[in-house]
């Protein structure tokens, strides 16, 4: 039972790929250790803090909070993929330009987070942006720029949309 | 890794997780949406010889409508599909908000949360107020819980080892029915102090609690009081809450009748 290993197959930032692990080893750990995608951030590896965020099939999850066996057959992106998005890259400017980040530990895992919520609320406002951040801690900035950054994203790509 | 070993089966079909409750049901965890039992493996609170993941059995997280009315929720539907969906209550909607953050509420499952009972846990008290009924399911058939009768208390259910939820149904609720949600927390997102679901229709009312006892459970006398349109506060004497040193007994107390003022004045009572 220690060392119990199983094989998966996924696809991660469109890239397929096949690995051997072992069954508890959690999909962030996998990311990082086995496929060498070392943007998504392992804090507190119990789920408060928000900084392994991926995303598994289309939604946001805790990287530390779902098995790699669990992602076997799934579509994986992670923060290293987000600049292939508008929403991603939109958000990526704004944080870099508004400064909205001092370490950049928390960064990874609010910019997917921030990119689902405008995926589904292009335009939301500032309460709205700290409900859907509220599952990521920055030690660093009180956060006041990490919504700025959002609400800027939010109105450059509503200037572009059709 | 921070999880102790553990073996791990991911069965295709119920038959084969009922099997492997039937031969291993009291040293193994079922594994749902997993954002409470990853963190106690990780944090190895949690320790058992098998994991049995359940997220590939087709039709468990269905949401559907009852054709005499009400609605049907497998256990495995995920919080941010039960929210978004139409068919369910607007208490159990506006409760989910409250339900930790968007990337747990995209994995967490209903059944999940009400088979852990967490004490502070939304889901729990608003399955209450909701007169919801919980099924389980074994090798020897399935098992209809009142909601009210299925959190015996802190951690603990009416579900037998050898168990799995199966899913949930809520009774029919007509257009009279008005609810409210209400829940004092340090920061959204985080575990209840105290959060009240009131369901009140015509001649009726259900009130249930979170956080301020160790299990969600009907208060009669409280009830009877809001139904007579008296001062509600006093059939709170019946409440026995939970002390710890950030919130003691008296402080839960005191909430717990904040909030049910306020969540009265919200369905438009008094």
């Amino acid at each position: 039972m220690d060392n119990q290993t199983l094989s998966i197959a996924c696809t991660i930032n469109d890239r397929a790929i096949r690995a051997t692990i072992p069954v508890r080893q959690s999909l962030v750990d996998f990311l990082r250790e086995g496929v060498g995608l070392t943007g998504s951030h392992v804090g507190c590896a119990h789920g408060v803090c928000g900084a392994c965020h991926v995303v598994v099939d289309g939604v946001v999850v805790r990287g530390c909070l779902i098995l790699a066996v669990q992602a076997d057959g799934a579509e994986i992106s992670t923060i290293e993929h987000a600049a292939t998005t508008s929403i991603g890259a939109a958000l990526q400017a704004a944080f870099f330009e508004r400064a909205a980040l001092q370490c950049g530990f928390c960064t990874s895992g609010m910019i997917l987070q921030a990119a689902e919520l405008l995926a589904q609320n292009p335009e939301p406002s500032r309460d709205e942006i700290r409900a859907a951040l509220s599952g990521n801690l920055c030690r660093c900035t009180g956060y006041h720029a990490i919504v700025d950054a959002v609400q800027m994203a939010s109105a450059r790509l509503s200037d572009i949309a059709p | 890794m921070k999880p102790a070993p553990f073996r791990y089966e991911r069965p295709a079909t119920l038959e084969a997780v009922l099997a492997l409750l039937d031969a291993h049901g009291a040293q193994a965890e079922i594994l749902a949406g997993g954002q409470s039992l990853m963190p106690m493996l990780a944090l190895r609170v949690a320790r058992p010889d098998l994991v049995i993941d359940i997220n590939r059995i087709a039709g468990l997280g269905d949401i559907t409508a009852i054709p005499d009315g009400g609605v049907r929720i497998g256990a495995r539907a995920r919080h941010a599909e039960v929210m978004a969906s139409p068919l369910v209550p607007a208490l159990m909607r506006s409760a989910l908000a409250h339900v930790a953050h968007p990337a747990i509420r995209n994995r967490g499952t209903l059944g999940g949360s009400l088979a852990l009972a967490d004490p502070a846990a939304e889901m729990p008290c608003c399955m209450v107020a909701l007169g919801a009924r919980i099924v389980t399911l074994s090798s020897r058939g399935e098992t209809h819980h009142d909601a009210a009768s299925f959190f015996h208390g802190l951690y603990s259910t009416a579900r037998r080892p050898d168990e799995m939820i199966l899913r949930i149904e809520i009774p029919p609720l007509g257009p009279q029915w008005r609810f409210a949600f209400l829940e004092e927390a340090r920061r959204l997102g985080d575990y209840a102090i105290a959060g009240v679901a009131l369901a009140m229709g015509a001649g009726e009312v259900r009130l249930a609690f979170c956080g301020v006892e160790p299990a969600p459970r009907c208060l009669p006398a409280t009830e009877a009081l809001i139904l007579a349109g008296a001062d509600p506060l006093p059939g709170l004497v019946e409440l026995a809450p939970m002390d710890s040193d950030d919130a003691p007994e008296a402080y839960r107390r005191h909430l717990a009748g904040v909030l049910l003022k306020r969540a009265l004045r919200e369905v438009g009572h008094g």
